[in-house]
């Protein structure tokens, strides 16, 4: 585990420091070495309760067709870091618009930790759909498949609503973490930002969190809402 | 919708037009506000070397085209560089020397002349560009005429202001007279390093295309089309997932387009006697902008491609793609201002200049034309759905055709497999009529690099291209160029070769027959044969794809006249076909001349 975090911790700086030396990418060399850092959702969610701050984000190090890849998921509520989901992947281009990547994923929050390895499918789907499908199998023997999708639509050229889905899917009962077998969670959201240039916009939107089944029980056997509406406000931003 | 419209905020519209002349003066260390004389100077271009010996030295040099200070990478302390009057026959002699902090070189773009002098660092034969601090002297001899231009073929140097114009007068005099001439290089200036465009296209290839499909356009056409015509009429493009407004890599979004280095705020200036006859030497310098040239109230008549005589035609509109040459003859006969008026290719802007008797005249300068969208025809495909809007364009230009090897349109019920195999007379495909071969893909153009294989590619050489189809204008077409004299060599050729234009555009890779330059085979010619060229553009975007050292003979179907260029277009979803003449042996670089294109879309040709 610690060998994990500092691996990972070298390679994140590595990609610091190719986004913050762009002069070093050769000149007219036809497949640099790039990085790239997006802050897809960063947020702040009204709840009922305390509200959430949450960050979606996606880093890559590599060249055209081969890449390093990072993604990373973080709620914290009340200064507390509540959901901590931190993916290192190696991604290759495998189709025109597709890229498969495998790797590692490391729940740190909620606890117990939990190590598992992914194999996903991101790209973009006929009728640009943005499309991130993986699955995970964990070192306690749970499997899991999600699925994520993204649409654009332009007002105007800088005005553009993104409507979203992420669904998790559970091969089996975790009581641990209060999570049942089947469709466990599905979020649906709705983001309407604003590009002031392409690589920053602020937003709006909304924010639909559902729990199914028998995970849906133990939210509600919990004291949880098993049901959620959040407002949004947040910024997407790259570079 | 259009990013250029009607509301432009004072910022952005300082970054189209860039700014005044008088501003653009800082850069020279001129550093009171400029006088009248000096702002109009400024207008007038760079200015004109000319003899035999030429001393060439690049360094860094401020300039100001939009309102912010930047460093240009200038020859002789000029964006555009000097232009250079040559004679035909003279020996020339360039010293060249580099006061840059890094590599630089020069090549004589369009010029015949021994691999050694063609300046492209590690293809040239023995040349390996010119070290910080160091000189290399050119030295070869002149054997044509008409208008060229030279750049720098290292990095992104011809971006940031590394280019000029080469004019060479003749021995014998030109077929053609005039009373005074002028050279008109358009070019694409940007505030940004070169190297973060690049990589900005990689991370988000759209990012300069503010042209997008809005819900307003989505809109407007389930109104025209009703939602069964609008689903249709979407369904390539969405199951494909490309954009029909994708005209244009690099845009006005960043670009400032210069002509003769002078911001459109208030253009290049051109003065004339009224009656006179000018000669204009246009050259589009640019790193990546296609143009659309014309001067409302004027008929212009194209005499020369690419320096070489044509047959001359009279035309209101042409196209230049970058790198590609027009020399055309005007008479202005009213005592008024003509606005020269070129606008990019995808209308994100334009360069405009002024040719008036008078500086203080200014003429109206044009709207802009509405930005294209490409049609199903663009992208290759066979014709089913677009017929009836692309048929138009079909008339014009045909002249030449009556073989009927090239004749396009009217019979389009064999057209559903491979463009030009069908019921076409070309024997085994004369020179002049262009290939007979079908098109066939190669392995290598299958995989997460290529996005793109046009299936149906035909030869376009009547159609005048994307935005320019049925504008009401008389506008230049490949099918119009004929030689003015017989066809240099005309023999017919030995072999062909096809070299498909492949790439993915959602990555930003470029590549030949799908193989980057970096894992590419040279193409081997033998020294003395005369062979084919097949160009078959899988992408939908224009290519100028450019031979050095040898002319490209292209095939607009008529043997007898075959027109040499040295930058040829080939359009989104076409083919194209050329004949060449190995006579130059050694080392040279062929290469699509979009500069962001060129890394990966690249080949050496070696003739032995």
């Amino acid at each position: 585990m610690k060998k994990f975090k500092k691996t990972l911790l070298s390679l994140l700086s590595l990609l610091a420091m190719a986004t913050l030396n762009p002069v070093a990418q050769a000149a007219m060399e036809d497949d640099p070495t790039l990085a790239k850092v997006m802050i897809n959702q960063l947020e702040h969610r009204y709840t009922d309760g305390p509200d959430p701050l949450v960050l979606e984000g996606e880093a890559w190090i590599g060249k055209d067709l081969h890449k390093a890849w990072f993604k990373i998921d973080a709620a914290r509520v009340n200064g507390k870091t509540e959901e901590l989901e931190v993916q290192a992947l190696y991604s290759r281009a495998v189709a025109p618009f597709w890229d498969l990547q495998v790797g590692l994923r490391q729940d740190f929050r909620p606890k117990p930790d939990q190590t598992w390895l992914a194999l996903g499918l991101k790209g973009l789907a006929p009728y640009w759909f943005e499309t991130d499908v993986a699955a995970f199998v964990s070192d306690e023997g749970q499997f899991v498949l999600r699925g994520q999708f993204e649409y654009e639509l332009l007002f105007t050229q800088q005005l553009i609503l993104s409507p979203e889905v992420t669904f998790n899917l559970y091969a089996r009962d975790d009581k641990k973490r209060d999570i049942g077998a089947g469709l466990a969670d599905m979020q649906a959201g709705l983001r309407l930002r604003y590009e002031f240039v392409r690589e920053f916009a602020p937003y709006v939107g909304v924010n639909w969190n559902r729990k199914f089944g028998e995970t849906a029980g133990l939210a509600r056997a919990a004291g949880e809402k098993a049901d959620d509406v959040q407002f949004v406000i947040g910024i997407r931003a790259w570079f | 919708m259009p990013f250029v419209g009607d509301h432009l905020s004072f910022t952005r519209r300082r970054f189209v037009q860039g700014v005044a002349a008088g501003s653009a003066l800082l850069g020279l260390g001129l550093h009171a506000a400029p006088t009248r004389a000096e702002q109009l100077q400024a207008r007038l271009g760079p200015k004109v070397l000319s003899g035999t010996r030429f001393d060439l030295t690049y360094s860094p040099l401020k300039v100001n085209f939009t309102g912010k200070e930047r460093f240009a990478t200038a020859i002789n302390g000029s964006v555009p560089a000097p232009i250079l009057r040559w004679k035909e026959g003279d020996t020339v002699t360039l010293k060249v020397t580099n006061n840059l902090a890094e590599d630089a070189s020069i090549h004589w773009h369009g010029i015949i002349l021994p691999s050694d002098q063609d300046g492209v660092p590690h293809v040239s034969n023995g040349f390996k560009g010119i070290r910080p601090g160091e000189s290399f002297t050119y030295r070869f001899q002149v054997q044509q005429s008409g208008t060229y231009w030279y750049h720098s073929h290292s990095g992104f140097q011809e971006q940031t202001g590394a280019y000029g114009v080469i004019v060479i007068d003749p021995k014998e005099p030109e077929p053609f007279t005039y009373d005074r001439d002028y050279v008109v290089m358009l070019s694409d200036w940007n505030d940004e390093d070169p190297s973060r465009i690049y990589a900005k296209l990689k991370k988000l290839s759209d990012y300069y295309n503010r042209r997008e499909r809005t819900l307003s356009d989505a809109l407007a056409d389930i109104d025209k089309m009703g939602w069964e015509g609008f689903l249709n009429a979407r369904q390539m493009w969405n199951e494909m997932r490309m954009s029909d407004r994708d005209i244009s890599d690099v845009t006005g979004y960043t670009y400032t387009f210069l002509m003769n280095g002078v911001a459109p705020a208030d253009g290049w200036l051109g003065l004339f006697k009224r009656g006179e006859r000018v000669r204009l030497c246009f050259v589009n310098g640019s790193a990546m902008t296609f143009f659309d040239v014309r001067i409302p109230g004027l008929k212009m008549t194209v005499v020369a491609a690419d320096g070489q005589y044509i047959e001359p035609v009279t035309v209101d509109e042409f196209r230049m793609g970058v790198a590609e040459t027009y020399d055309v003859i005007v008479e202005p006969s009213d005592d008024r201002a003509y606005t020269i008026f070129a606008q990019a290719i995808d209308r994100s802007g334009y360069a405009r200049g002024t040719l008036t008797p008078d500086p203080a005249l200014t003429a109206e300068v044009p709207e802009m034309d509405p930005a294209p969208i490409l049609g199903h025809m663009d992208m290759g495909m066979d014709m089913g759905m677009d017929m009836g809007m692309d048929m138009g364009m079909m008339g014009h230009g045909m002249h030449g055709m009556n073989h009927g090897g090239m004749k396009m349109g009217h019979d389009m019920s064999g057209m559903q497999h491979g463009g030009m195999k069908q019921r076409l007379p070309m024997g085994s495909g004369p020179a002049g009529y262009g290939s007979k071969r079908p098109v066939v893909h190669a392995p290598t153009e299958y995989g997460p690099h290529i996005d793109m294989r046009a299936d149906a590619a035909r030869y376009r050489l009547d159609d005048p291209g994307i935005g320019l189809r049925d504008n009401g204008r008389r506008v230049l077409t490949y099918a119009d160029l004929r030689n003015l004299g017989k066809t240099p060599d005309p023999r017919e050729p030995e072999r062909e070769i096809d070299l498909h234009l492949t790439g993915n555009m959602a990555r930003y890779m470029w590549s030949i027959n799908g193989v980057k330059y970096a894992d590419a085979e040279p193409i081997h010619m033998k020294y003395g044969e005369r062979l084919r060229i097949n160009l078959i553009n899988d992408t939908m975007m224009n290519h100028p794809i450019h031979l050095h050292g040898m002319w490209s003979d292209l095939e607009t179907g008529d043997p007898d006249h075959i027109p040499r260029k040295h930058t040829v277009i080939v359009q989104p979803g076409a083919r194209i076909s050329y004949l060449v003449t190995a006579d130059a042996m050694g080392g040279w670089a062929y290469h699509c001349h979009l500069l962001y294109h060129m890394a990966g879309m690249f080949r050496k040709v070696i003739v032995s």
